[in-house]
């Protein structure tokens, strides 16, 4: 059936469901419906590592294949440097631009090399929001503990403690350089509830906050004149003798030359994997989240943690096909945009944690309540046009002027139609184990955002991701500014892929591909 | 390596025989379905793209595309990856353009309406002839915002531009040599950094926990047992 036609169960039952609350399940059904449904618990998805620092654990095999991946660089490769800094930052998103801005800002030389342009990144796609638990009734002990649930209780308790309790002073930072978070009429900051969070903590710019965040923070790189690489994929790192990291390897994209950047430390902020599209899912990731970063350290030696574990924001858009796998904010929920299946019922309370609700999304489509699209994908609806029926007319244009667009580009106007989702591959929750310094088990490589692990357990919550890119982004960038002072410039050596080449090949060199990926393919062969 | 291709909807078997178009990308034919983003058209047509990719979301800015449709002389502006592709269309994505960003510590400002001026001394020879409006993708005023600029109305700049991608296709077309995107970023951090009202209760998180109000509890949580915590965390609503 067309799916205009389809979207009416939406419409006509709206009324009766304005009444309903759904309560949330309890601890016991949630960790059934979890293992049931949730993608992370899809077995043959998974395989074991073979080899390295996470040796016998397992991770989906996408993963897994790009890990035990060789590097491009040949043993041969003369490796004097045409760059030297003290700080070398590889990623231009949130992590990156904090991290190179308090580097240089405490008074080290900092480069900032990133894959494609300055700015270009998951960061910038952030509509939800950054927590900061700034409200009275409010604390960044309650901020703590709701992260916590949500993460599983498998979150590194000191990365999480530092993360919450600088959560008010980097939104100050944010605000004294020109961020436009929105506010009360009174000055205050306002503040909106997330998904898992006991207490309204998201503060917002519009549902723009990355995109105002990230224009700031671009300028700001640029107005520091901070050294940018771009267009320059880190394809390995370097170390000493010690196997400390000493600098980067990269691939000019414009013109495949290879670059060699010689640093006293290296911040990786890579972001995260969506475009390897595990399991086969659509993404929500900017065209860059290949993993690099992962590979890159896995190869120097440090250890990975919770890479088992992905999120799968629960509302991507599945119709129309132009925007398949793009994010329809979890802001709609928060303000009270239903979920319903196509008998037209709701299935679950709209504000438990992602991996509750993208469970049950999928557990509606899989036992056939869903709603399936002329081109074969299956959804359930996202009632948006109950924001304007409950808050007055006008309410989705105004809160959410940036969906409002995408989907008009498509004739589809959300504050009258709802909007067929289904989950999209959105964050790694896992990734490089790091210490409250953001520092790496490999001396002097650090490793900020989403790129990094332990912070987020095994679950996320909406708005930690845009306050941790701030807080170990600057962390990360302090550290390793406080170091340059008074170390020197190691030497620039490949002794750690001589070494994880050897143990590839006791394995048999099983994996057979070449990583970082850089880019994904998606170009058709022609001919 | 490649990975399936599952972003790439053509490939699809639910939509292998879909109604093709004929688009001319950067001068040449070339036969795609019709209705896939500018940017997929250009990977079905086994194009690499680097430069001009960034979010696929809407949101970086890195696609900006000029384009035009059939029978219609008109050049219009997109985002590559918002904007589907219909039979007869031709567009060529834009290189980045060499506009001057001016440079300032924002938190040092003294008199940052009247800095304006001296930042993008351009900004007032705006001869509002609406260019930059009709080029934006995001139907932002652009017009009307460089002349609030000029005027000192910061804070309406600063709504109007919060949709802004900095896609930078106002400043080509702009006969006054302006660069609106950037001069209404300056005006918003402006407006940030110096207008904005300052929020009290931000300043007294902050204090409380550098004054340590929340040492007790912290104390009290951390030493607790995973079940304990466990059980601790589920009382929290």
């Amino acid at each position: 059936m067309d799916i205009h036609a389809l979207q009416q169960i939406v419409h006509r039952t709206r009324d009766a469901r304005r009444k309903q609350t759904i309560p949330k399940f309890s601890p016991a059904d949630r960790d059934q419906l979890i293992h049931k449904y949730h993608p992370d618990f899809r077995a043959s998805a998974y395989r074991s590592i073979r080899f390295g620092p996470n040796e016998g654990e397992k991770t989906v095999v996408e993963l897994a294949t790009l890990l035990e991946g060789d590097s491009p660089i040949h043993d041969d490769l003369d490796l004097t440097p045409q760059y030297q800094t003290d700080v070398l930052v590889i990623g231009g998103g949130g992590a990156g631009c904090a991290a190179a801005l308090h580097a240089q800002g405490a008074g080290a030389k900092t480069i900032l090399a990133t894959k494609l342009r300055l700015g270009d990144s998951n960061s910038v796609m952030a509509q939800g929001g950054m927590q900061v638990s700034v409200a009275p009734e409010d604390s960044p002990v309650t901020h703590f503990l709701d992260t916590l649930k949500g993460g599983h209780m498998e979150n590194d308790h000191a990365l999480l403690k530092v993360m919450v309790e600088e959560g008010p002073s980097i939104a100050k930072w944010l605000l004294e350089l020109g961020v436009l978070f929105d506010r009360q009429a009174d000055g205050n900051l306002h503040v909106k509830k997330g998904g898992g969070s006991s207490k309204p903590r998201l503060v917002t710019c519009s549902d723009y906050t990355g995109l105002e965040i990230m224009r700031v923070l671009k300028d700001e790189v640029l107005n520091q004149k901070i050294q940018l690489l771009e267009f320059a994929a880190a394809i390995e790192l370097l170390s000493d003798d010690s196997g400390a990291c000493t600098g980067a390897i990269f691939k000019d994209l414009d013109n495949q030359r290879h670059v060699v950047v010689a640093a006293k430390s290296v911040i990786l902020a890579t972001g995260g994997i969506g475009r390897l599209h595990i399991q086969g899912f659509p993404t929500s990731n900017h065209y860059g989240a290949t993993g690099d970063g992962l590979c890159l350290s896995y190869r120097m030696g440090a250890k990975l943690a919770h890479i088992d574990t992905f999120q799968y924001h629960p509302s991507g858009a599945v119709y129309p096909e132009q925007l398949i796998g793009a994010l329809v904010t979890e802001g709609i929920r928060s303000e009270g945009g239903q979920l319903v299946n196509a008998k037209g019922d709701r299935f679950v309370n709209e504000l438990d944690t992602r991996d509750v609700v993208s469970s049950s999304i999928i557990r509606e489509c899989e036992e056939g309540r869903g709603i399936r699209t002329m081109s074969g994908r299956v959804g359930v609806w996202l009632d948006t046009p109950i924001l304007d029926a409950e808050h007055g007319a006008g309410t989705v244009e105004k809160h959410f002027p940036a969906m409002m667009l995408q989907f008009e580009r498509f004739g589809i106007d959300i504050s009258k139609d709802p909007v067929l989702i289904y989950p999209t591959l959105h964050y790694q929750n896992g990734g490089v184990k790091i210490d409250t310094n953001s520092e790496t088990n490999v001396k002097n490589l650090f490793v900020a955002g989403e790129a990094s692990g332990g912070l987020h357990g095994r679950n996320r919550l909406m708005g930690n991701s845009l306050l941790d890119l701030m807080v170990y982004g600057k962390r990360s960038g302090l550290t390793a500014a406080g170091r340059a002072g008074s170390m020197k410039q190691g030497k620039l050596t490949l002794k750690h892929l001589e070494r994880f080449r050897a143990e590839a090949k006791q394995h048999g060199n099983v994996s057979g591909v070449i990583s970082p990926m850089i880019l994904p393919a998606y170009t058709r062969k022609v001919g | 390596m490649a990975t399936d291709d599952t972003q790439n909807v053509i490939d699809q078997p639910e939509v292998m025989k879909p109604r093709m178009a004929t688009i001319e990308i950067a001068g040449k034919k070339v036969e795609v379905p019709e209705g896939i983003t500018v940017v997929k058209a250009m990977w079905y047509a086994g194009i690499d793209v680097v430069r001009g990719i960034g979010c696929l979301g809407g949101f970086c800015g890195a696609c900006a595309t000029y384009y035009r449709t059939k029978d219609d002389p008109k050049v219009r502006t997109c985002l590559a990856c918002q904007t589907a592709v219909q039979d007869g269309m031709c567009f060529t994505m834009m290189p980045p353009f060499p506009a001057r960003k001016a440079t300032y510590e924002i938190q040092k400002l003294q008199d940052p309406k009247q800095d304006l001026f001296n930042f993008y001394p351009e900004a007032p020879l705006c001869r509002n002839c609406n260019a930059c409006t009709e080029a934006c993708p995001q139907r932002i005023d652009v017009r009307e915002g460089v002349w609030k600029a000029v005027f000192g109305d910061f804070k309406s700049v600063s709504e109007m531009f919060m949709d802004c991608v900095m896609c930078g296709m106002c400043t080509p077309v702009c006969i006054a040599d302006i660069a609106p995107n950037l001069v209404a970023l300056y005006v918003s951090r402006a407006q940030g950094a110096h207008f904005a009202e300052k929020p009290i209760g931000l300043d007294t998180r902050i204090k409380e926990i550098q004054d340590g109000r929340f040492n007790d509890e912290w104390n009290n949580i951390l030493k607790m047992s995973d079940k304990e915590l466990a059980e601790h965390c589920a009382t929290v609503r």
